[in-house]
């Protein structure tokens, strides 16, 4: 009887060890969730969605302290993916949300521009280069149009340029289609 | 199926997954003998004419280029150089509408004609082309800025370097597309440019055979090559049944070697590489005369215009200026497409310029080619699968294009289809599937744009928030250190001496500036020795600005 008592508490031991290793050897940083809702959230670091970027918005859907839909750049493709992601039920975008906007840039006003460097610092992308009292420019391949840039400027010389539309990234339209079908399960 | 191919060989055919016989309606361009276009006043060259990035233009507005001068490239890897086709000036480089299916406009450098037609100096002829290096021959092949004429437009040069060994040269003379004979007339009426083009290709390649395939509806074009042919070359032209789309270059292989391209690879993956006739004779114009490609043979036809026939044209020779050197319209057509019935795609306006990978305008009367009317709902009849010649199913890939689900799409192997419209073609329902399908196409590479460009803002974000934290960090540190050192220096370095310090730096200040100020009022060296009338001067001057002083103040 002691004997097996013993063995029992030495196993439970040696085991319990174990695991307490493994969990700090194996230690997994981050959250796998989170980085997988991040994954799927467009990274334009706006902060439309009422959080300081596309990260914290990230952790906030995880904690399951959000909605879904709170996202307009994203619009209702992002939403429908993250409601797949987490086998939570679709919701409708608010109007304002669902708004699409023509992807835009923003342009710094080279002659207005007073070189106060307050744009450069509110650009989640560092897409901004500039120094102090010196005309700032926008680098344009690096701009994702968050708009963030906009209220800091204490002369309003950013404005937000629409992207051309070149025949180069054209895509072709969905096809009209008056005709009556609805769109329900797959044919097999 | 066995067919005799050139030398009394026997050669076995194969087939490929359905297909259609449509009617060839090829009777109608073919009456009249090949000419050549007149010259227009204005050409209009689009900076993308080809596959790839667009060319950059090397001349200026106001300058004066000959025919054959490259006015346009780039050094990126898939690109082809645009050549002047005529002498004149450069007159703009402007936006200007472009053979393109979204109707939007593209750059363009406007030419505007001399009438001279003045040659520049073109690169020496390589007539000994068996002795040349194969680099120096892609080389010239590059430089002449030819591009797949059949209308893929990928730069040709690039195609001719796979980094495979070759076994098989395939020259598509299938033509299968209806309404289309440029390629038909270029077979019968040059087959020395193709056949020397061949034996180009077939050096660089170092290909042992090379087959020539001709759908059998160009009787003409078949036998003109064949007695072209020496009998001891490699070279086969192979009679293939009519069969739309044996053209597509993977149909046309697995028709001539029975071998099937696996989904998302390449010919060269099985030894073999397909090239156009019409980019054949190009080839041998650019290496056997220096002569880039600067015009094409163009199909005019349709019963929308006055006289259907075949035209040798300048590239950038609008289309109504061509149309109208076709006597015009007659009023039998409401559509104006480039390219064939069922390829090619339609045009919202005709002052679009002919580009390199136009092969045809047609202007089609209702009964030769119907505007779709409106879908109806799909049938499941699985008549769009029986045709499909890529063995696809166009009903699984509508169903999911048109729900947006873009993943689905291409699990279907979407992007093996080759948009030859076999499928709406025959869809009772008239359901307008290959538009369905380029709209999954390019929205999914649009979705792969965005992912990349969202995948590099966070990088840049990331990389922002840790360049932020890091100076944080070192600002922090500094203080610490500073806060240190005052610490330490308290005891050695006494209020008073600092203070005393300060008194005595600002002295020495304060009479640094009094010499400067000294010097600068001394007065000058040179007031000495003065004539009268020179100490008048002075003193006036002075006078000036003693008054002057007193105003300011
Ligand atoms: S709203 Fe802006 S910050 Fe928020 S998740 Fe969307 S892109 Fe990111
Ligand atoms: S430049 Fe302005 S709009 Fe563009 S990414 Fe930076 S803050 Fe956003
Ligand atoms: S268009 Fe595409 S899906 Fe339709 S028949 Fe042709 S290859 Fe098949
Ligand atoms: S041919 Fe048209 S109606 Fe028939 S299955 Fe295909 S899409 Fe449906």
């Amino acid at each position: 009887m002691l004997i097996a008592i013993l063995t029992i508490t030495g196993l439970a031991t040696a085991f319990g060890l174990l695991l307490g290793y493994a969990n700090i050897r194996f230690h997994v940083e981050g959250d796998p969730v989170t980085d997988q809702i991040e994954a799927l959230l467009p990274q334009t670091q706006c902060g439309q969605c009422g959080f300081a970027g596309c990260r914290p918005y990230a952790e906030a859907i995880a904690g399951g302290e959000s909605e879904i839909n709170l996202c307009p750049p994203g619009g209702e493709a992002t939403m429908i993916a993250l409601s797949d992601l987490l086998g939570r039920d679709p919701v409708p975008l608010s109007e304002e949300t669902a708004e699409e906007k023509p992807k835009a840039i923003a342009l710094i006003k080279e002659q207005e521009c007073i070189g106060c460097t307050l744009c450069l610092q509110a650009c989640p992308v560092d897409a901004i280069i500039g120094a102090a009292k010196q005309m700032h420019v926008v680098i344009a391949s690096e701009c994702t149009g968050c708009e963030r840039c906009l209220p800091p400027c204490p002369v309003d010389c950013i404005v937000m340029e629409p992207i051309s539309q070149e025949s180069g990234g054209w895509r072709w339209p969905f096809p009209d289609s008056e005709h009556p079908e609805i769109v329900s399960a797959p044919p097999q | 199926m066995y067919v005799e191919s050139s030398k009394g060989k026997i050669r076995r055919l194969w087939d490929f997954h359905g297909g259609l016989h449509l009617p060839d309606n090829k009777r109608q361009s073919l009456q009249t003998d090949l000419t050549s276009a007149t010259m227009p006043a204005r050409l209009i060259l689009p900076l993308r004419q080809h596959i790839g990035e667009p060319a950059i233009p090397l001349v200026k507005p106001g300058d004066r280029v000959l025919k054959g001068e490259k006015i346009a490239d780039n050094t990126a890897p898939v690109c082809a150089p645009i050549h002047a086709p005529t002498s004149g000036i450069i007159k703009g480089i402007e936006a200007h509408s472009i053979p393109h299916p979204s109707g939007l406009n593209g750059p363009a450098i406007v030419l505007e004609v001399d009438g001279k037609d003045e040659w520049a100096d073109l690169p020496a002829p390589i007539n000994d082309f068996q002795n040349v290096d194969k680099s120096l021959l892609l080389q010239r092949i590059r430089e002449a800025g030819i591009v797949g004429l059949g209308g893929a437009t990928f730069p040709a040069a690039i195609k001719l370097n796979p980094g495979k060994a070759i076994r098989t040269l395939i020259i598509n003379g299938a033509e299968c597309e209806p309404f289309i004979t440029c390629d038909d007339l270029l077979m019968q009426g040059a087959p020395d440019r193709i056949l020397n083009g061949v034996r180009i290709l077939q050096h660089i390649l170092g290909a042992e055979e090379c087959l020539i395939g001709i759908e059998d509806n160009k009787p003409d074009a078949i036998s003109t090559l064949r007695s072209h042919l020496t009998d001891d070359e490699p070279i086969e032209v192979v009679r293939i049944p009519t069969l739309y789309p044996s053209g597509g270059e993977k149909q046309l292989i697995r028709i001539l070697t029975g071998q099937e391209v696996p989904s998302g690879g390449f010919p060269a993956q099985l030894g073999v590489i397909c090239h156009n006739v019409a980019t054949t004779a190009a080839i041998a114009d650019a290496v056997l005369e220096g002569r880039p490609l600067i015009s094409r043979l163009v199909t005019l036809t349709g019963e929308g215009i006055a006289n259907p026939c075949n035209m040798e044209v300048p590239l950038g020779i609008t289309a109504a200026d061509l149309i109208e050197q076709a006597g015009g319209y007659t009023g039998k057509s409401s559509q104006l497409i480039v390219g064939g019935p069922m390829m090619g795609f339609n045009l919202s306006t005709d002052q679009v310029p002919i580009t390199k990978g136009s092969n045809c305008l047609l202007a089609p009367s209702e009964e030769e080619v119907p505007t779709t009317g409106s879908a109806l709902a799909c049938i499941r009849c699985g008549r769009c699968a029986e045709v499909c010649p890529v063995n696809l199913l166009p009903q699984q890939m509508y169903w999911f294009s048109r729900a947006k689900e873009l993943e689905k799409v291409q699990d279907y192997n979407l992007f093996d289809c080759i948009e030859c419209g076999c499928c709406s073609h025959v869809c009772p329902s008239h359901i307008p599937l290959v538009h369905y399908f380029r709209f999954a196409k390019t929205e999914s590479w649009a979705k792969e744009k965005e992912l990349q460009a969202a995948d590099h803002a966070k990088k840049r974000h990331d990389f922002r928030i840790a360049r932020l934290e890091r100076l944080d960090a070192e600002r922090k540190a500094r203080l610490r250190k500073k806060k240190e050192d005052l610490g330490k220096k308290k005891p050695v370095k006494p209020a008073a001496k600092g203070e005393d310090a300060k008194k005595a730096a600002i002295e020495a200040a304060m009479k640094r500036a009094a010499t400067k100020k000294a010097a600068q009022q001394s007065p000058p060296k040179n007031t000495d020795n003065l004539t009268p009338a020179q100490q008048k001067q002075v003193d006036a001057v002075d006078k000036h600005r003693a008054e002057t002083t007193a105003d300011q103040e």
